[in-house]
């Protein structure tokens, strides 16, 4: 029989907030453990949560970007459970009435279009977090406790690995662009759950579905959600039946483990929290989100295709994550050629990004730096091949162009007078090559300029070269 | 509406409150006595009335997102029953966590 897997995505991304979501603690990563506490985020009796305005803006902007319907009103509940990692015993989150409903984002999977819809967003509170082997006791760090989380669910619209990685690649890019979350996996600012069902080609119904945690990488996604649909479709191929339980991806193993849970089903007792009123937002504060609310890769791919006259590749690599896209059109405001640009971008730059592991925030070649080059070889101060050196230089050093080319003696010769010195003492000293020339042999003009490049030691402008060994080879 | 001893048993172990089965009768009887009373509510028509979750008429109470020097480690520890350098410790946790 053939199966299709059923998946749905769960999403938790840490908004960019200086504060937490209900208190003034600082949201910085890496303090040393419970240095961001204070009685409000450890739960401490008589306190009272405030929520935080930037966090409701965030959720906003992503509710715009994905084309939720944003609540007028909304509010908090309180999701109870007893966990060390949670002083309150109750996490404030929301249940009904979400901030964000019904969006949607098209992604393109496997060369084809597909539209994911969103079933939810909705703004809760980060626990803390637990070490387990320090003491002989578990250890309790609470500086995460009240950082504000925005969790985004889809239907379960998702019919592959490829389609799961291309939506969290999609929305990662957004959360990015929109500047509401840092979205790196691999920090856990951004982290993913999927749920994964299997059912036989054709079936209405649904199968039971597992959830799969710890999945920390793109990588991790794809591997984790082929290897628990194979796993899924194995077992009821072998007669068994599918256990509603929420897995484990182990890098190591590279399997999917059950989690250790309670036996007894959860039951969050959700009722809404009496400390937080009802939250608000109106149709004139809707308008002014949205105006305010960046590009999103998506035109701004389709205004880099028609505004610079790039390719539909290059637009799409380049428009592919924020800084890129913005390092691209620093650089194009300033030399007058997009292609060029993007063509030093897409190669020596990725290039040079890939090898050494960095990231476009952490280079240190500017795009002024880069135009400056361009503009060096444009003018013939450096040839194309030398440039890719200097570039190297540049993005080891962090130099300018300019100055690596003069420390370094790499001009380019462009002086027809010294040129035609070299020519003349290579024609002198190659006669047989020089006499195939002049009865229009033109291939021997390779060798020639080889000869002329090798005198100059590589400086001399080629094309001169070229054209000064025509001039005195054929007009003699 | 009739509450059974079996749901007041899930509420309690739910809420990590151990009871006598004497307790459990009585809390049966107490609570189910409240619920009935809440339950005259229901007598009431109640059509085109919007559920009250929030009694004070007040909404958008926030703040802006600036941050405030925290509490200190020493007094965030000073009531803990147990510590680790600057972690609080608890009991062996060996549960995996629920899910959540
Ligand atoms: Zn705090």
């Amino acid at each position: 029989m053939k199966y299709e897997p059923v998946i749905g995505i769960e999403v938790h991304a840490q908004l960019k907030t200086e504060s937490k979501l209900f208190c003034g603690c600082s949201t910085g990563f890496a303090a040393a453990p419970n240095h961001h506490v204070c009685p409000v985020c450890l739960g401490l009796p008589g306190t009272l949560p405030v929520l935080n305005r930037k966090a409701i803006e965030y959720v906003v902007r992503t509710c715009i970007a994905l084309e939720c319907e944003v609540s007028p009103a909304s509010r908090f509940a309180r999701k109870n459970y007893y966990y060390p990692d949670l002083p309150k015993a109750y996490q404030i989150s929301q249940y009904e009435l979400p901030i964000g409903r019904n969006g949607k984002l098209t992604v393109r999977a496997g060369g084809k279009e597909k539209t994911i819809r969103i079933h939810r967003i909705h703004l809760e509170e980060d626990a803390g977090k637990l070490v387990h082997d320090a003491s002989g006791g578990s250890c309790v760090d609470y500086n995460r406790t009240g950082i504000p989380l925005m969790e985004i669910v889809t239907e379960a619209d998702v019919r592959s690995s490829e389609e799961a990685v291309a939506y969290l690649t999609s929305l990662r890019s957004i959360l990015q662009y929109i500047g509401v979350c840092g979205a790196n996996m691999e920090k856990g600012e951004m982290r993913c759950e999927p749920n994964i069902s299997v059912r036989p080609v054709g079936a209405e119904e649904f199968g039971t579905k597992t959830e799969m945690k710890n999945l920390n990488s793109f990588r991790a996604v794809r591997l984790g959600v082929d290897f628990e649909i194979e796993r899924q479709i194995d077992a009821i191929e072998n007669g068994e039946r599918i256990v509603q339980e929420t897995m484990r991806w182990d890098e190591a193993t590279q399997t999917t483990q059950t989690m250790r849970s309670k036996e007894r089903a959860h039951d969050y007792r959700y009722f809404p929290d009496p400390d937080l009123v009802p939250v608000e937002v109106s149709a004139s504060v809707l308008e002014l989100i949205r105006a305010k609310a960046p590009e999103l890769p998506e035109p701004r791919r389709v205004r880099f295709i028609s505004q610079y006259g790039l390719p539909e590749y290059d637009a799409e690599v380049l428009t592919g994550s924020k800084a890129m896209a913005d390092f691209f059109e620093r650089a194009a405001a300033i030399h007058n050629d997009p292609k060029a640009v993007s063509n030093w971008i897409m190669t020596e730059l990725m290039g040079c990004l890939n090898e050494s592991g960095k990231t476009i925030d952490e280079c240190a070649v500017t795009a002024e730096d880069l135009t400056a080059l361009l503009e060096l070889m444009g003018k013939g101060v450096i040839s194309a091949r030398m440039g890719k050196d200097v570039f190297k230089d540049m993005f080891a050093t962090g130099r300018p162009p300019a100055e690596i080319i003069k420390d370094k003696g790499l001009e380019q010769l462009n002086d027809e007078t010294a040129i035609s010195d070299a020519v003349e003492k290579v024609i002198a000293d190659n006669p047989g090559p020089a006499a195939d020339f002049r009865a229009g042999k033109k291939q021997a003009a390779g060798f020639l300029v080889g000869q002329v490049m090798r005198q100059t030691g590589g400086k001399a402008n080629p094309k001169i070269v070229g054209r000064i060994i025509e001039e005195k080879l054929l007009s003699e | 509406m009739k509450l059974t001893r079996e749901e007041v048993r899930e509420v309690a172990y739910l809420s990590r409150i151990e009871m006598t089965d004497d307790e459990l009768d009585r809390m049966t009887g107490q609570l189910g006595a409240i619920l009935d009373y809440a339950d005259m509510l229901n007598e009431l028509d109640l059509e085109g009335v919007e559920p009250t979750s929030h009694v004070i008429p007040m909404k958008n109470v926030m703040r802006e997102d600036v941050v405030k020097e925290s509490c200190g480690v020493e007094k965030a520890l000073m009531n803990a029953p147990d510590r680790f350098g600057d972690f609080f410790r608890v009991p062996k946790v060996i549960d995996e966590g629920e899910g959540h």
